[in-house]
C-alpha cells in the first residue's frame, strides 16, 4: 500500500510528509481535579486529570470505545503498564519533585479517541494539566511521534500509517532546555535515516511546544484577570 | 508547461473536486489555460468522485503524452484526476533534512488561535448554564474588557518562560523560580511578583496552602482516640485533638478516659466545625485548635466548597452580617459556612450545662435524660432562612465567575439580587449571572478611576 503518493507526495489523510495533524488543547475540563487538560491531535483525543501533590503515580487507559472496535481491555494489560511507565518517567523527568517531599502527584489520562500517536498526545495533556494545577516543573515537555514508510520520513503517524510495521520513532523533549527525555523505537532503522527522522520529531514537538505555551499564556490571563483586585 | 491540478482530500469529509493550480517554479500558464478550460466543463458534469478511487496518477512524461491523455478523458466524458510532474518539482518534495531544520517549522495547524469561546464553554458547563445569544455576548463583552482592564500582561509568565530580571541587582529567587544558565526561569503559571529584592511567581490555581493562624472550616470523617480528624479541603486531613477542644463543662482539666469515650457528645461525625490551624504535624497534616468561644460546631447553615484560591487572608474571617442576622465564615481552605447566627457559643452551652450538671448531680444513678434544660426546639424564621438562601447563592455564583470571594462583594451582589427583586432561584441562573459580570466591570471601572 502507497502510504506517499510517489507522485503527489500527499499521504494518505492528504498531509505532506511534514504536517503535523490539527491540535488542540483546552484546559479545566474536570472541574474537581486541581488540574486537568483535554489535548487533541487530529482524531486522537486525550483527557488529563492531575491530583496532587500525593505521590508520582499514572495510569493509562484506553476507554472502550477509544478504537475502531469496541472492545474491553483489561486495566492490568501489558502495553497499558508499558505506557503508564513511560509517561510516568518522562514526567518524573520534569517536575521538580525535591520541592514536595512525602507528597503524592496522581496524573490520570484516559483515551477518548484513539487514532495514533495516543502516547504523544497522553504525555501532552499531561504536560498542560500539571502546569494547571500549579505543580512546578522544571520545563514544558512535550512528544510526538515520526515514522519512515515508503522511504518519506513522516511526521505525527495516524493510526493506519502506525499499524503499517514501519519504524515509529516517539520523542519526548523539554522544549527550551533542549533536552530529550523520551525516545522510543519500533521495528528498525539505519542510523543515518534515523537521525533525519528524529529531527522530523523534534521540530514536531518544538512546534506543539510552542501551542502549548499559547494555550497556557491565554489561560493565565483569563483566570488573572478575572480574579481582579 | 508544467503545472499541477490536485484535489486534496481529507479524512471522513465527502470527496469534493477541487481545482487548485498550483505553479510550481517554472510555468508558463497561457499554454495551459485553452486546456484547463477545456477541462473545467468535464469535472462538472459528474461533480462527485468515487470515493475510495485512489487518484488517477499518470507518470511525468513529456507534454504530448499529456494532450493525448486530456483529449482521451474528454471523449470518455469521466472525471480523473490529471497530475503531472516536471523534475524539479520533484526534487523539491524529496526529503531533505537540512532543508527543513533549517526553514520555519512543518506545522501547519489550522486553527492555532486559542479559544476563548472554548474557556467559556468549560465555565458555563460547570454551571449548567444556558445562555441565549444576547446574554452571551454581554457576558462576553464583560469578561472582554476585565481582561484589558488588569494590566497585568506584562507580569505573567507560564513554565518555562524567563522573567525579565536586571542582572546586575542582586535577586534573591524565591517560589516558582529556579536557575538555568545564570537565567531566572519559571517553573510556574502565574503572576510575577517583585518584593524589593524578592522575585518570585504566585500560583493561581494552587491547593490550598495552610499557613499558622488560618482559620478553616471543617467536616469530621472520623472519631480516633483522643482526637477527632477533620476533612479540610488539603491533602490529608486534620487532626483536632482532645486537648485542644473546650469541654462542655467550660473547666480546665486533664482529659480523662471518661471524656474520651464522650467524645462523640461533642462532635460527632459528619459534624462542622470551624477552627483556628495550630501547627503542622511531622508528617504535613494539620493541628488543629478550638479554643476560644468563636470556633466550634457549627449548626442551622449551609456549608459551600469553593476553590480555595478564591478565598485571601485578612483581617476578619469570620463576619456577623447584622442586617440578615446570618453568620458567614470564610474558610481559608475554601470551605464557606453561611448559617444563622448564635449570639456566642459560650453562653449557650455554659447555661444549659450547669443547670444539667446540678440535675445530674441530684439525681443519683439514674439515668435521667433532661430534655427541657435545653432552650426548646427553635426554628430559623423563614427570613433568615431566605437571607442564608441568597448569600449562598451570591457565593455559588461568584466563585463560578472566578472573581475573588470578599464579604463587601457578597453583600453588594445579594443586595442588588434584593434590588432586582429576582428570586432566590434565579440567582443562579443565565440573566444575574451576566448582570453580576457587568456590575462588576463597572466596580472595577470606577474603582481605576478614583485612583
Amino acid at each position: 500500500m502507497e502510504y506517499v503518493d510517489s507522485l503527489t507526495g500527499f499521504r494518505l489523510d492528504g498531509r505532506r510528509p511534514n504536517d503535523m495533524r490539527q491540535i488542540r488543547g483546552e484546559i479545566g475540563v474536570v472541574a474537581k481535579a486541581d488540574g486537568s487538560a483535554l489535548f487533541e491531535m487530529g482524531n486522537t483525543k486525550v483527557i488529563a486529570a492531575v491530583y496532587g501533590p500525593r505521590e508520582v503515580r499514572c495510569e493509562y487507559s484506553m476507554a472502550n470505545f477509544s478504537t475502531g472496535d469496541r472492545t474491553r481491555r483489561p486495566k492490568g494489560d501489558r502495553r497499558s503498564t508499558e505506557i503508564s511507565l513511560v509517561i510516568r518517567q518522562t514526567m518524573e523527568a520534569c517536575i521538580l519533585v525535591h520541592l514536595m517531599p512525602r507528597s503524592q502527584i496522581d496524573i490520570f489520562v484516559q483515551v477518548l479517541q484513539a487514532d495514533g500517536g495516543t502516547r504523544s498526545a497522553c504525555i501532552n495533556a499531561a504536560t498542560l494539566a500539571l502546569a494547571d494545577a500549579g505543580i512546578p516543573m522544571r520545563d514544558i515537555v512535550t512528544s510526538c511521534s515520526a515514522g519512515y514508510l515508503s522511504s518519506t520520513p513522516l511526521l505525527d503517524l495516524n493510526y493506519v500509517e502506525d499499524s503499517a510495521g514501519g519504524p515509529d520513532v516517539t520523542v519526548g523533549i523539554l522544549g527550551k532546555m533542549d533536552k530529550v527525555t523520551l525516545l522510543q523505537m519500533d521495528s528498525k532503522l539505519p542510523i543515518d535515516i534515523f537521525e533525519n527522522v528524529m529531527q522530523l520529531a523534534i521540530e514536531g514537538c518544538k512546534a506543539i511546544a510552542q501551542y502549548i505555551r499559547e494555550v497556557l499564556l491565554e489561560n493565565t490571563k483569563l483566570l488573572e484577570s478575572r480574579k481582579g483586585l | 508547461m508544467i503545472s499541477r491540478l490536485s484535489s486534496r482530500r481529507r479524512l471522513a469529509e465527502p470527496a469534493q473536486p477541487s481545482l487548485l493550480l498550483l505553479p510550481s517554479d517554472s510555468t508558463s500558464p497561457p499554454d495551459f489555460l485553452p486546456c484547463l478550460a477545456v477541462l473545467l466543463p468535464s469535472l462538472s458534469i459528474s461533480s462527485v468522485l468515487p470515493a475510495p478511487a485512489q487518484p488517477f496518477l499518470l507518470p511525468s512524461l513529456s507534454p504530448s503524452f499529456l494532450a493525448l491523455s486530456l483529449r482521451s478523458s474528454l471523449l470518455t466524458a469521466q472525471p480523473f484526476l490529471f497530475l503531472s510532474l516536471s523534475p524539479s518539482a520533484h526534487s523539491s518534495r524529496a526529503p531533505s533534512y537540512s532543508r527543513h531544520s533549517s526553514q520555519q517549522l512543518p506545522y501547519s495547524v489550522v486553527a492555532p488561535h486559542i479559544n476563548k469561546e472554548a474557556a467559556m464553554t468549560t465555565m458555563l458547563r460547570e454551571l449548567r448554564l444556558s445562555l441565549n445569544q444576547t446574554q452571551r455576548v454581554r457576558l462576553q463583552s464583560a469578561l472582554q474588557s476585565l481582561q484589558e482592564m488588569s494590566s497585568l500582561a506584562s507580569t505573567i509568565t507560564v513554565v518555562a518562560d524567563t522573567i525579565p530580571v536586571n542582572h546586575e541587582d542582586s535577586i534573591l529567587k524565591g517560589h516558582g523560580t529556579s536557575d538555568l544558565n545564570g537565567e531566572v526561569v519559571a517553573t510556574l503559571c502565574g503572576v510575577v511578583e517583585r518584593i524589593n529584592k524578592l522575585v518570585y511567581v504566585r500560583a493561581q490555581r494552587a491547593r490550598y496552602k495552610p499557613e499558622v493562624g488560618d482559620i478553616i472550616v471543617g467536616r469530621v470523617i472520623e472519631i480516633a482516640p483522643k482526637r477527632w480528624r477533620l476533612e479540610i479541603n488539603f491533602s490529608q486531613d486534620a487532626v483536632l485533638m482532645l486537648s485542644s477542644m473546650n469541654l462542655p463543662d467550660g473547666i480546665q482539666r486533664r482529659r480523662t478516659a471518661v471524656d474520651e469515650l464522650n467524645m462523640r457528645s461533642i462532635f460527632e461525625e459528619n459534624d462542622v466545625i470551624c477552627a483556628e490551624v495550630r501547627g503542622f504535624q511531622h508528617d504535613g497534616s494539620l493541628h488543629l485548635q478550638a479554643r476560644s468561644q468563636k470556633y466550634g460546631k457549627l449548626e442551622r447553615g449551609m456549608l459551600l466548597t469553593v476553590p480555595a484560591y478564591l478565598v485571601k487572608r485578612r483581617k476578619q474571617h469570620l463576619h456577623h452580617l447584622q442586617q440578615y442576622g446570618i453568620d458567614l465564615i470564610l474558610g481559608c481552605n475554601g470551605f464557606i459556612w453561611v448559617g444563622e447566627h448564635v449570639n456566642s457559643h459560650g453562653e449557650n452551652d455554659s447555661a444549659a450545662n450547669r443547670e444539667n450538671r446540678e440535675d445530674a448531680v441530684n439525681k443519683t444513678g439514674e439515668l435521667q435524660v433532661i430534655q427541657e434544660v435545653q432552650e426548646p426546639e427553635r426554628t430559623t424564621p423563614l427570613e433568615v432562612r431566605q437571607h442564608i438562601c441568597r448569600v449562598a447563592n451570591s457565593v455559588r455564583l461568584l466563585s463560578a465567575l472566578g472573581f475573588n470571594l470578599t464579604v463587601e462583594f457578597i453583600i453588594d451582589t445579594v443586595e442588588a439580587s434584593i434590588s432586582s427583586n429576582t428570586d432566590i432561584k434565579d440567582m443562579l441562573a443565565a440573566e444575574f449571572y451576566v448582570q453580576t459580570a457587568e456590575r462588576e466591570v463597572q466596580r472595577r471601572v470606577s474603582l481605576s478611576r478614583k485612583h
